[in-house]
């Protein structure tokens, strides 16, 4: 399957972001293969409505899953109308998250937290 | 003449300023623009007995019409739209009533409704307007434009800021006649003082100082302006007697008439600056 974390970088060495909407990257990973690709988050820097444009751009990668720190109300309903399947993410890096995933030890959300919590 | 007090940083006195110059000015209108938190009503205690909805139009999908194309998606610039599996959501809130979408849509499958995002009160002669944004809702303009449309009435128009310098603020003042730009004599009153400097001086507009709890052992304020050859237009000094007064929503122009004489001596001031 096909899923998708939120990144601060562009190696999946690199560390999970928490953000989700203005998460500079997404690794797009297949748990079947080890191959991975990354992809600029075009919201990150959006005015507005950045976790709507986050999510759509989610789906649209045909992720079914998706590890990431917190999501606000809005993506969580594109999300959610998406099947997307949410994740909360370790403070480790993307690949260490992977195979957390793989193991089932994240925890699956489906509470938004507030508008704007990540620019807090 | 449309006079708009602005402050960069919140707490300075804008209030107190513009409530103050509103009560002391005979035809004057008082208009308070910050819609998030007006509170200008605290102190000058008009009777509300006018109330106006402010409604902006957002888009509706008819489902029979739409092929989920995804056509208004990509039309929308602020990102209110998602289309999920050709479904279209519409995030209401994040829209700015552009009517773009609808005018992208193959189909004709968009039309727009009104909806409410806040409201405008006003006493029977309307010398005393606020608007008011509902809880929830992220933009201001809407109430902003709407109260514009309500001013010049009167022969002095005082409006009372947000503070900051955002679009909120932008739209607040850009077609007002003068600036009253209220600071405070701390670290971060001159360094907000600096942006709304930059804002307004962006805009074109004619501006001055006022500061607000002025005191003999900080002279930043009047020392900074002196440099940059900006007016400093009044000082009120920092005083328990004004602060006592304040917390029981009393200003200082309603209970001395020294500071009353000093407003009005402030508008004087004004009008000399853009005669």
């Amino acid at each position: 399957m096909k899923i998708a974390i939120t990144s601060t970088g562009k190696e999946i060495t690199d560390l999970l972001e928490k953000k989700f909407g203005r998460a500079e990257f997404f690794i797009i990973a297949d748990t079947e293969n080890s191959e991975y690709k990354v992809i600029d988050n075009k919201a990150a820097m959006e005015a507005g409505g950045a976790g709507i444009q986050a999510g759509q751009t989610i789906i649209e990668e045909k992720a079914t899953a998706l590890i990431t720190g917190n999501v606000g109300p809005n993506a969580m309903k594109v999300l959610t109308s998406g099947n997307i399947a949410i994740y909360r993410g370790e403070s480790v890096s993307v690949e260490a998250n992977i195979s957390l995933f793989k193991q089932k030890k994240l925890q699956q959300i489906n509470t938004a937290v507030a508008s704007h919590f990540g620019m807090k | 003449m449309k006079i708009a007090v602005l402050s960069g940083k919140g707490g300075t006195g804008k209030t107190t300023v513009s409530a103050s110059l509103a009560y002391s000015l005979h035809n004057s209108q008082y208009v308070d623009c910050d819609v998030e938190e007006p509170n200008g009503n605290i102190f000058l205690k008009a009777s509300l007995t006018e109330k106006e909805a402010v409604m902006v139009l957002n888009p509706v999908v008819n489902d029979d019409l739409c092929t989920g194309c995804g056509a208004c998606q990509q039309a929308c610039q602020f990102n209110a739209i998602a289309v999920i599996n050709k479904k279209v959501m519409i995030f209401d809130n994040i829209c700015h009533s552009c009517g773009a979408c609808k005018i992208a849509c193959p189909t004709g499958a968009i039309s727009e409704v009104p909806r409410e995002v806040g409201i405008i009160e006003s006493n029977s002669s309307h010398t005393f307007m606020h608007g008011k944004l509902n809880l929830n809702e992220p933009l201001t303009i809407p109430v902003i434009l709407q109260l514009r449309k309500k001013m010049n009435k009167y022969n002095h128009v005082i409006i009372d800021s947000a503070p900051g310098a955002s679009c909120t603020v932008v739209s607040t003042i850009e077609d007002c006649d003068y600036c009253v730009l209220v600071t405070e004599p701390t670290p971060f009153g001159l360094h907000d003082l600096k942006i709304a400097i930059d804002l307004v001086k962006q805009l074109k507009l004619p501006f001055g100082v006022v500061v607000n709890k002025a005191m003999d052992s900080d002279t930043s304020i009047q020392v900074f302006c002196k440099e940059q050859n900006i007016d400093v237009l009044m000082e009120l000094p920092y005083s328990k007697e004004i602060a006592k007064n304040y917390s029981k929503g009393i200003l200082p122009v309603q209970y001395s008439n020294h500071y009353k004489d000093e407003f009005i001596k402030l508008l004087a001031t004004i009008k000399e600056r853009t005669s």
